[in-house]
């Protein structure tokens, strides 16, 4: 087996605050391969953005320790240094983030923005760059990218800006792309679209794509491979379809049974996953999930509160990180999984 | 752009226009005689009768003002006195001069003061603001704050005396302030004569723009298109002048604007305690000399020094931040 274009192992990413250590990532490893798409999912806080933003060494290395080994087609993007960060950004690796009337700059034109990008990293004059910038509007589906290139982000809609934005992060062909919920704040519409157009484009230069989202249908649609994150950890992943037809764990049970069926009978009622995500300040003991999980007093010896499961691997990236054992877990995810009435 | 100047400037003129009509009514419905006000201390018979005739006292008050509005576009004839050519502010009979060409003489030494003090604590609290942000070191960040209610709480009255007590008289370290001939003539008088009473100021105003260059800038360095850009691939160099500091520096103008404007309309006390001769002391002139038609045009200048510096401080605003041209 070669080696991975993106590795991730044994990331540990913590912030000091003033009430103590946050750990928002207590351990993630994770491969990828060019040319495909690792969902990400998990709640607000389960340390989604903070890994993304971890890989392009964006974070404050004054307040943040950030352990591990994060290797991008075989270099440690963890100890290369801020220059070398600086020519991958953008180049190599580039990210599409979740608000994108935030996250670009109202006091330039979205062509500047756009271009900015390519001049810094392929040195082409300011001519050139605004062709780039037209160019690239167009491939995103902007009309009239010669005349939109020269408004500013607040001219756009929001679809419009969305676009602009993965225009932005596409401008240099990267290998690597980390979409940070890309979707979120626009309409399904919209949504479907974006989708379609990241699809294209990976097939076009076999890009890597992680996209991050809490939304299941979306994963569902772009994703091969899917990572479950809770409290900083892993507790779940393997391919599309295995995460999502036999999930094994009891939280990936519960964001599939919070979510509406459209195939179901319509007075069903969603059943949400009871309690609030984790602290991080002071996470619970033993598997981070025991204090919200229908199934802890199943487990022998109560160790759910005691011992933090390991993530087990079978085979193929395939793993879950939980005490059930496996008979226990297809007789709860079919109980699980069957719709009370009510 | 240019519609939006014009729009300005219609407004600015037309605010001039109410405070000139404001400021008028407000001499004459004071409980004495205009004319005898207007006259000033030193007032014969004749000069009183030539005043009454020249402010026109028997026509109404509208009519009035009328002529003094024409007078501002068209310039106005004084019986006995002269021609005051456009635009004329009125007369002022203690001077005997009219009064725009007194404020034009006072006028360069108010904007020398002001513009050089700006200069000042611009460089100085913009500066230091931009190093604690960026250091966001905690020793830098308590020094600037505190400086900054010390400075603000600060009265230019003692700080200007033991300032020129000290430095200029018993150490010898800053010649004594003094009015010069102005810029164009001998520049280094000019730098001299001013040099004191700007650091002064500049005292006073620069922790103020230290604590809030600081501000600013730490949020705006937390918003997330300078995230972006650094997700880019720019330099941090970059990323804070071309993204941060853009960000940061609109509210730092709106109050560079203001502390200027008021700063123009005449600084009465820095003046009075430094010697010099700008439009504050001359206000207190013709406050002393109950000269009414100089007073109307110190207020009206002190006005318009606000409403300019109002103007320009959106203009710049609207350069800045293309969302503000829309509105």
């Amino acid at each position: 087996m070669n080696t991975p274009f993106l590795s991730v192992r044994d990331l540990r990413v913590a912030f000091s605050t003033e009430d103590g250590l946050v750990r928002a990532v207590d351990g993630l490893s994770f491969d990828l391969e060019q040319g495909s798409t690792l969902g990400i999912v998990g709640e607000s806080g389960s340390g989604k953005s903070v890994t993304n933003l971890a890989i392009l060494g964006l974070h404050d290395r004054e307040h943040t320790d950030v352990d591990g080994e994060i290797l991008l087609d075989g270099k440690d993007l963890l100890t290369a240094t801020e220059r070398e960060l600086e020519r991958l950004r953008g180049n190599t690796m580039s990210m599409i983030f979740q608000d994108a009337l935030a996250s670009l700059s109202p006091f330039h034109t979205v062509g500047r923005q756009i271009g900015e990008t390519y001049r810094k990293h392929t040195g082409a004059s300011r001519h050139e760059a605004r062709a780039r910038s037209v160019e690239m509007l167009r491939r995103v589906g902007i009309p009239q990218p010669d005349l939109r290139v020269d408004d500013y982000p607040h001219q756009f809609s929001g679809g419009m800006r969305q676009r602009a934005m993965i225009a932005m992060a596409l401008v240099c062909d990267p290998e690597l792309l980390i979409a940070d919920e890309p979707t979120t704040a626009l309409d399904v519409t919209v949504q479907a679209q974006i989708m379609d157009l990241l699809k294209d484009l990976q097939q076009e230069f076999g890009t890597a794509i992680v996209f991050v989202t809490h939304d299941l249908g979306v994963i569902a649609n772009i994703a091969d491979d899917v990572l479950v994150m809770y409290g900083g950890r892993c507790v779940e992943r393997g391919t599309r379809n295995q995460v999502l037809r036999t999930p094994q764990h009891p939280y990936t049970w519960g964001l599939l049974g919070s979510m509406p069926s459209l195939d179901g009978p319509v007075d069903v009622p969603l059943s949400p996953i009871p309690g609030l995500p984790p602290s991080l300040l002071n996470p619970p003991s033993g598997c981070r999930f025991h204090p919200r999980c229908a199934f802890a007093e199943k487990v022998h010896g109560g160790r759910c509160a005691t011992d933090s499961p390991p993530l087990e691997i079978n085979g193929g990236g395939r793993g879950t990180a939980c005490h059930l054992t496996a008979e226990q877990r297809r007789e709860f995810f079919v109980d699980y999984a069957t719709p009370q009435p009510n | 752009m240019f519609r939006f100047l014009v729009r300005r400037t219609l407004g600015a003129l037309l605010i001039l226009l109410i405070i000139s009509a404001l400021t008028f009514v407000l001499f004459y419905v004071a409980p004495r005689d205009p004319a005898r006000a207007a006259c000033g201390k030193l007032c014969t018979p004749q000069t009183l009768a030539l005043v009454r005739h020249n402010l026109g006292i028997s026509d109404p008050l509208p009519v009035q003002y009328w002529h003094w509005l024409v007078g501002v576009f068209a310039g106005r004839d004084y019986t006995g006195l002269g021609h005051c050519p456009a635009p004329c502010l009125g007369y002022s009979f203690t001077n005997h001069e009219p009064v725009l060409g007194l404020i034009t003489d006072r006028f360069p030494t108010t904007l020398s003061l002001s513009i050089g003090s700006a200069v000042v604590f611009v460089v100085f609290g913009v500066g230091t603001g931009m190093i604690a942000a960026v250091k966001q070191g905690r020793a830098l960040d308590k020094i600037a704050s505190s400086a900054s209610l010390v400075g603000s709480s600060l009265q230019i009255y003692i700080v200007g005396v033991v300032a020129m007590y000290y430095l200029s008289d018993e150490w010898h370290l800053l010649p004594r302030p003094q009015d010069s001939a102005g810029f164009t003539q001998d520049p280094g008088a000019w730098f001299k004569g001013l040099l004191l009473p700007w650091l002064v100021l500049a005292l006073i105003f620069t922790a103020n723009y230290t604590r809030m260059t600081r501000s600013q800038l730490v949020e705006s360095l937390s918003e997330d298109y300078v995230r972006t850009a650094r997700a880019k691939g720019l330099s941090r160099r970059t990323v804070f002048f071309r993204f941060a500091w853009r960000g940061a520096m609109g509210p730092i103008v709106t109050i560079l604007g203001l502390d200027i404007g008021y700063l123009l309309g005449g600084a009465i006390i820095t003046e009075e305690t430094f010697g010099l001769h700008g439009i504050g002391a001359l206000s207190i002139k013709a406050v002393r000399d109950n000269d009414l038609p100089l007073l109307l045009g110190v207020v009206l200048t002190a006005a318009a020094a606000i409403v300019v510096a109002n103007i320009v401080v959106d203009a710049v605003y609207a350069l800045i931040d293309p969302r503000i041209r829309l509105a």
